[in-house]
């Protein structure tokens, strides 16, 4: 039949157009793109999001249940699995709550140490959330080179505590070993590694468009919003509230540390990006200070109801062996009562509240994680964005499983 | 502001606020209130400028199995602007284990409260979504309380039928 040209109807094949529904997806808890173990339960209208509810807790391990379970020395081992990226940070966290509880201080040198250490994790923490970030986005090579530059400290920090993740470098009172004789020309040449691969992914990506398109006004967050959501650290100087705990409530050697701390304006994606890579820079221009200043003296306090006495006493005299066997079968009895201490972990606030009942057990040990609160408010970032947009915002997170879970 | 001047200053604003002895928490600033007070003294320290807590750092729960009331239901305050920390502490019986949800004051607790109910089983009155967050919701106790054995087997769940029991409510708003 023939007709008219002009006056065709065009011919549809389905009646009901799908995209006016919304679809629900869910997305993990094992999915290639994002590191960490958790389950997006997406609303999407098209590729909308709609509603998002963030589902954690798939690497729940009970470390607060643990941590009662032993004595107070026996949690610095599974302090360093809650951010398994920047371990030694937990430990030193850990450590300076315990030490307040009980009412010791540790020896000088032993506070630079412990500044050296905390501050060459946080590099390792941000290196690993940046590299990977990268990655996801499509930046594989600038991941892979930001992992080399992890590599440098890995090797130091395996020079110092003889493990590269598992350190348990920390005791209460103070640390396991002393520095070694070399420590200053290793870090030297890892800092110069580090610096120089950092400036490199930083002309790999700052300017990049497609890196730029992909994070900046992304995941933003407003400041009234961060500060209720609880963001701390590198989350919530983005978004430009200079809170870091390392300068509202100087803790170690830090009051004596010349170091910035760099904020944003936006509190998108990009922003995150930026302030931890210039944290990063601020963090090696620490440990070069600390290494700098660093006194020479003891490395432990020498207190004998918390410190386990030298081997010589203990295999020669009966008070050493007795005050040895003490320590080690029930604990160190901390005087009853309860702390909170926050320290600056690699997300933020790392927070631990105590409680002690004069046993030579924990009673409660209570982690409060950075990454935990970054989740909560992971949600609000992502409502209204798009789908490609959930893993560069996560990344930028920068969840650790351990620790969001304990 | 120290801690004795931010302690005077909470217990004249809100005199429904106790102090703790300060050697028990060793020097920080702490106070016990009432379960029907809490929640508006929480709301007079975060918004009277003196105090200014913007931020509910950490919200968790102690379990003193033998002690009445048992549970402890701790509050971690800090204020960005002033630079001041204060703990509020919220003693909870067992039978009546419910306290007023602070998530319209703050947003961190909206995921706390769900943690504090999962680990502890202490509800949150006003909450508006609480659901276990770290155990799955077949997890039968709470295991960060005392008298939860170590070594407790679950039963096995059996799978769940994600038409039937969606994550999201089918119709009007979510969460």
């Amino acid at each position: 039949m023939p007709t008219a040209p002009g006056s065709v109807t065009p011919q549809r094949f389905v009646d009901d157009d799908p995209t006016d529904e919304v679809m629900e997806i869910q997305m993990g808890p094992s999915h290639p793109a994002s590191h960490g173990t958790i389950k997006f339960n997406l609303r999407l209208n098209g590729e909308t999001i709609v509603d998002v509810d963030v589902e954690i807790g798939y690497l729940h391990r009970g470390f607060e249940k643990m941590c009662e379970q032993g004595t107070w020395n026996h949690v610095f081992p599974y302090a360093d699995r809650l951010n398994y990226a920047s371990p030694l940070l937990n430990n030193v966290g850990f450590a300076l709550a315990v030490e307040k509880l009980a009412g010791v201080t540790a020896p000088e040198r032993c506070q630079y140490i412990r500044v050296i250490a905390g501050e060459i994790s946080r590099v390792t923490d941000h290196l690993t959330c940046l590299g990977m970030a990268a990655n996801e986005v499509g930046a594989i090579s600038a991941g892979f080179y930001m992992l080399e530059a992890r590599e440098f400290l890995y090797d130091l920090v395996e020079a110092m505590t003889g493990a590269r993740l598992t350190v348990t470098y920390c005791r209460l009172g103070g640390v396991m070993r002393d520095l070694p004789a070399d420590m200053g020309e290793r870090t030297r040449t890892a800092l110069h590694h580090v610096r120089r691969i950092v400036a490199d992914c930083d002309r790999l990506l700052s300017r990049n468009r497609i890196f730029v398109d992909r994070m900046a006004g992304i995941g933003m967050l407003s400041q009234q919003d961060a500060v209720s959501f609880g963001l701390t650290g590198p989350l919530l100087r983005a978004t430009g509230v200079p809170y870091d705990v390392r300068k509202a409530e100087p803790y170690l050697v830090y009051d004596c540390i010349d170091f910035a701390v760099p904020t944003g304006t936006r509190g998108d994606n990009y922003d995150r990006f930026m302030v931890r890579m210039a944290e990063i820079e601020q963090s090696m221009r620490i440990i070069e200070q600390a290494l700098e200043a660093i006194p020479d003296g003891p490395i432990m306090v020498t207190d004998p109801r918390f410190v386990l006495p030298p081997k010589q006493e203990v295999y020669g005299s009966i008070e050493g062996l007795m005050n040895h066997f003490k320590l080690v079968i029930e604990g160190q009895r901390i005087p009853p009562g309860e702390v909170y201490v926050a320290t600056e972990g690699g997300n933020g606030e790392l927070g631990f509240y105590l409680v002690s009942d004069g046993s030579g057990r924990p009673y409660r040990v209570r982690v409060r994680p950075p990454s935990f609160y970054g989740m909560a408010a992971l949600g609000d970032m992502l409502k209204g964005r798009m789908v490609a947009d959930i893993i560069a915002t996560f990344g930028q997170i920068n969840m650790i499983g351990g620790e969001c879970d304990h | 502001m120290t801690t004795a001047d931010l302690l005077e200053r909470v217990v004249t604003l809100a005199p429904a606020a106790t102090r703790v002895p300060t050697e028990h928490v060793r020097g920080e600033a702490v106070v016990v209130v009432a379960r029907d007070a809490v929640l508006d003294v929480l709301r007079t320290v975060r918004d009277h400028p003196d105090t200014a807590f913007e931020q509910l750092s950490d919200l968790t729960v102690v379990d003193y199995l033998g002690r009445t009331p048992r549970f402890e239901v701790i509050y971690q305050l800090y204020s960005i602007g002033r630079n001041h920390r204060l703990r509020v502490k919220v003693a909870v019986g067992e039978d009546d284990a419910v306290v007023p949800s602070v998530s319209a004051l703050w947003k961190s607790a909206l995921w706390a409260e769900r943690e504090a109910w999962d680990m502890f089983g202490i509800r949150f009155a006003g909450h508006p979504d609480l659901r276990r967050i770290l155990m799955y919701p077949e997890f039968v106790g709470h295991p960060l309380r005392k008298d939860y054995p170590l070594l407790r087997r679950q039963p096995l769940v059996p799978e769940r039928d994600p038409i039937a029991h969606p994550w999201f409510p089918r119709n009007g708003a979510s969460r």
